[in-house]
């Protein structure tokens, strides 16, 4: 998480550690910029990392949060093109409202092009329905550190798997109600208790309901509100690893939350199939950048940024819980232990 | 107001395969993936074992084809050392810092018997360092530099007959440590009958003593083939060299000698398009990986509980990590505090003789000056007494003489008129 500029130093470092004290049988030195004079053959390991890559398959962990009938369900099967949310499906699926609000993870296995990937889906039904929501977010701070505690004790383990199953979840999403006005203070109060967990991606959903200059408009009103209230979502500004991809982030941070419109029903427009809602007023092309921004959201989940999304999890998320629960101290943990004398030990921290 | 509770279904058990109606485009994530490597670029670690004047060098600098700065070792080390050099080579858009450990001295000694150990020590210190690293509370795992071992060229000198014992005794050692391919170096010398006899040997030399030499992987389809036909020449007969020599109408690197030239990546003549095939552009990162996941593991198992870490206590209840931790320092500090209070009580007892000596002392002082006052006062009231017995005498004898002269004044006048009656 540096820019050019600091690698520089941080190369610099790494060159008086490797020429550290070093015990006496070892003799240690540091050359930089050999010359090449000829083919090696170097680059094939990139070729081997993606067949790896491939071969070990893919984990990911995505979790919707948003009140009920803003089309989550819908949207995930449209991002995935494929049934993965069972809800939107079946005709006569009548939602009911939860009381309480549930968990609910699906997990599937889908495959493209050689590439396996597992896909679970962690669903919030019940989130923002009661008519006193407070503390709505618990369950699901408590699932998101669960998943984290599970892969720390895994990693902690004296034996471990090779692979450690990941189920830690790499994005939320969440579905602002497209209001056109503000926040609303069951927004601010959930993405300022979990942008700090876990990578949030706002969406506007439904935006078939907002005009472009209401779009913009109300955008803007939230990226302000945003700012105000500390909110960090994903892309957060300080992980831009170099310029280049500071240009590129500037440019989705500029666009976001993304007004996105769901469906899995295909119309005919201009003798081609695409996918869309059909009204009375005219067909709205979910995957037409200029009706809606679905195309956006979904290049940027999936096809650039998909794996910076689990990097981010794993190298600050992950480490920052990880850091949190290694330094506290746990008198329920040791409670277990064997006595110990009864001499009270006087200890600092 | 209810409280809002939990309740995740066991989605380990219902992942069921799904079909997709479109290109969703996450096929792209292993490039992803590859440009966030590229990006910080590779690490790869390689541990060159061979005597002397093997060749070591010269072949490294033959494989990357360059000119690493090395320098001829005298052959008079009183022990084994390593000495490590670290390189950022560039080959196209991919990045690679390339660290070649050689050792000095291997072979030379008169007294063989420890010469494999600053290897070892180098490669559980690698692994150590990484562990901290990992251990640490925080912890930056992601721009680490990995110095592990990722591959151990052992280089068998080419006598035709069969393996040292030396080249046994260390290769056994490192076989659970680190990835071994052994070569067989300056293959110039051997003709190649003799060569496949000198490796039938090694490999059924090796296969008899246990020692567990690096395979190539055959678990992927699309270079399981090429790996089972290397397996089958290992180990790989190399000669090296940075000369180049015009063959034809081509500059190759190669050796000249008077009865021909060995053209280094010519593979009739020897195996080193092989090596560099197999080692560098097949399975550099299955090296890594192999290193990661068994040989570091292996040594963080045993490390670990060599401290006293277990997976499941006593009654087969799973015990954190933590748990042992708190409870090791929580004894630590035990001990710690027991010590305290032993040297303080000793200190106490210290100063308590201390001053039980001094008050002695002081007492005895004491005493010896009372005695000697006493003796004063006894030696004073003596000469007082002499000297009233002086002045006793003094006074006694002063009367005496006055006694006496009145006595003879008298009898002097006595006389006087004795004489004067007579003169009558």
């Amino acid at each position: 998480m540096k820019e050019i500029g600091l690698e520089m130093d941080l190369e610099a470092q790494e060159k008086v550690e490797l020429c550290r004290s070093v015990p006496a049988d070892l003799q240690m030195s540091y050359i930089q910029g050999t010359d090449l004079f000829g083919y090696v053959g170097i680059e094939a390991v990139l070729d081997q990392m993606r067949r790896k890559t491939i071969k070990a398959g893919l984990e990911f962990n995505i979790m919707v949060v948003g009140q009920s009938g803003l089309g989550k369900s819908t949207l995930v099967n449209t991002l995935f093109k494929s049934k993965v949310s069972r809800k939107s499906c079946t005709p006569n699926y009548e939602e009911k409202i939860s009381k309480t609000v549930k968990l609910h993870s699906v997990s599937h296995v889908i495959e493209e092009k050689g590439v396996k990937m597992k896909l679970t889906v962690i669903d919030t039904p019940g989130f923002g329905d009661q008519i006193n929501n407070d503390n709505c977010w618990d369950p699901i701070v408590k699932h998101i550190n669960e998943q984290y505690e599970k892969y720390l004790r895994e990693e902690i383990n004296i034996n471990r798997k090779r692979r450690i199953p990941d189920s830690r979840v790499h994005c939320c999403i969440y579905f602002l109600p497209a209001t056109g006005h503000r926040l609303r203070p069951i927004d601010v109060e959930f993405m300022k208790r979990l942008g700090k967990i876990v990578s949030i991606v706002p969406v506007i959903a439904k935006a078939d309901t907002l005009t472009i200059e209401e779009r913009h408009e109300f955008k803007e009103r939230i990226r302000e509100d945003l700012t105000v209230n500390g909110i960090d979502v994903y892309p957060q500004r300080e992980y831009d690893e170099d310029p280049e991809e500071r240009v590129l982030n500037d440019r989705i941070r500029e666009s976001l939350p993304f007004a996105v419109v769901g469906t899995d029903k295909e119309h005919q427009v201009n003798g081609n199939k695409v996918l869309g809602r059909k009204t009375k007023w005219g067909i709205i092309e979910v995957e037409n950048v200029a009706h809606c921004e679905f195309a956006n959201l979904r290049d940027l989940l999936i096809r650039s940024h998909l794996q910076d999304l689990k990097d981010v999890t794993h190298d600050v998320h992950y480490e920052t819980y990880r850091v949190r629960r290694l330094n506290e101290s746990n008198p329920p943990l040791i409670s277990h232990l064997p006595a110990y004398p009864a001499r009270p030990i006087t200890m600092t921290e | 107001m209810l409280k809002p509770k939990v309740l995740s279904t066991g989605r380990d058990n219902r992942v069921r395969p799904l079909s997709l109606a479109g290109h969703v485009g996450f096929d792209s994530l292993p490039d992803q993936l590859v440009n966030k490597s590229i990006c910080q670029g590779f690490c790869f670690n390689i541990l060159c074992i061979g005597e002397t004047g093997i060749g070591k060098s010269t072949l490294m600098d033959t494989l990357f084809n360059t000119n690493f700065e090395n320098f001829e070792s005298s052959h008079f080390e009183p022990q084994v050392k390593l000495r490590a050099q670290t390189y950022d080579l560039q080959e196209s858009n991919v990045r690679l810092r390339l660290t070649v450990v050689n050792t000095v001295g291997f072979g030379d000694q008169m007294n063989k018997q420890e010469s494999y150990q600053p290897v070892v020590d180098y490669i559980d210190r690698q692994f150590e360092s990484y562990l901290q690293e990992e251990l640490k509370i925080k912890r930056s795992l992601h721009n680490y530099h990995d110095s592990r071992v990722h591959a151990c060229l052992y280089f068998i000198s080419p006598s035709g007959h069969s393996l040292k014992s030396l080249d046994l005794v260390t290769m056994k050692k490192l076989d659970s440590k680190v990835n071994i391919i052994p070569v067989i170096a300056k293959a110039d010398t051997i003709s190649k009958s003799e060569l496949h006899k000198f490796k039938i040997k090694i490999m059924s030399e090796l296969v008899s003593n246990g020692v567990q030499i690096y395979q190539f992987p055959l678990d992927d389809e699309t270079v399981a083939k090429v790996n089972t036909t290397m397996n089958g020449h290992l180990p790989f007969a190399v000669v090296g060299s940075t000369e180049e020599v015009s063959v034809g109408n081509k500059m190759v690197k190669a050796r000249q000698y008077p009865w021909g030239v060995v053209q280094v990546e010519n593979e009739s003549h020897c195996d080193f398009v092989k090596l560099r095939e197999m080692l560098i552009c097949v399975n550099m990162e299955d090296l890594r990986e192999q290193t990661h996941t068994r040989h570091y593991e292996l040594y963080r198992r045993c490390k670990l509980e060599e401290m006293g870490f277990k997976d499941t206590g006593p009654e087969c209840k799973p015990v954190s990590l933590q748990q042992t931790y708190e409870a090791k320092r929580q004894e630590f500090l035990v001990e710690l505090q027991k010590r305290e209070d032993e040297m303080r009580q000793m200190f106490v007892q210290r100063v308590k003789e201390k001053e039980s000596e001094l008050k002695e002392a002081e007492r005895e002082l004491q005493s010896r000056f009372e005695q000697l006052k006493r003796l004063h006062a006894d030696e004073k009231s003596a000469l007082e007494e002499k000297k009233r017995l002086l002045d006793d005498d003094q006074s006694s004898f002063g009367k005496r003489r006055a006694a006496a002269q009145l006595l003879q004044a008298q009898s002097l006048t006595a006389n006087g008129k004795k004489d004067k009656d007579r003169k009558k």
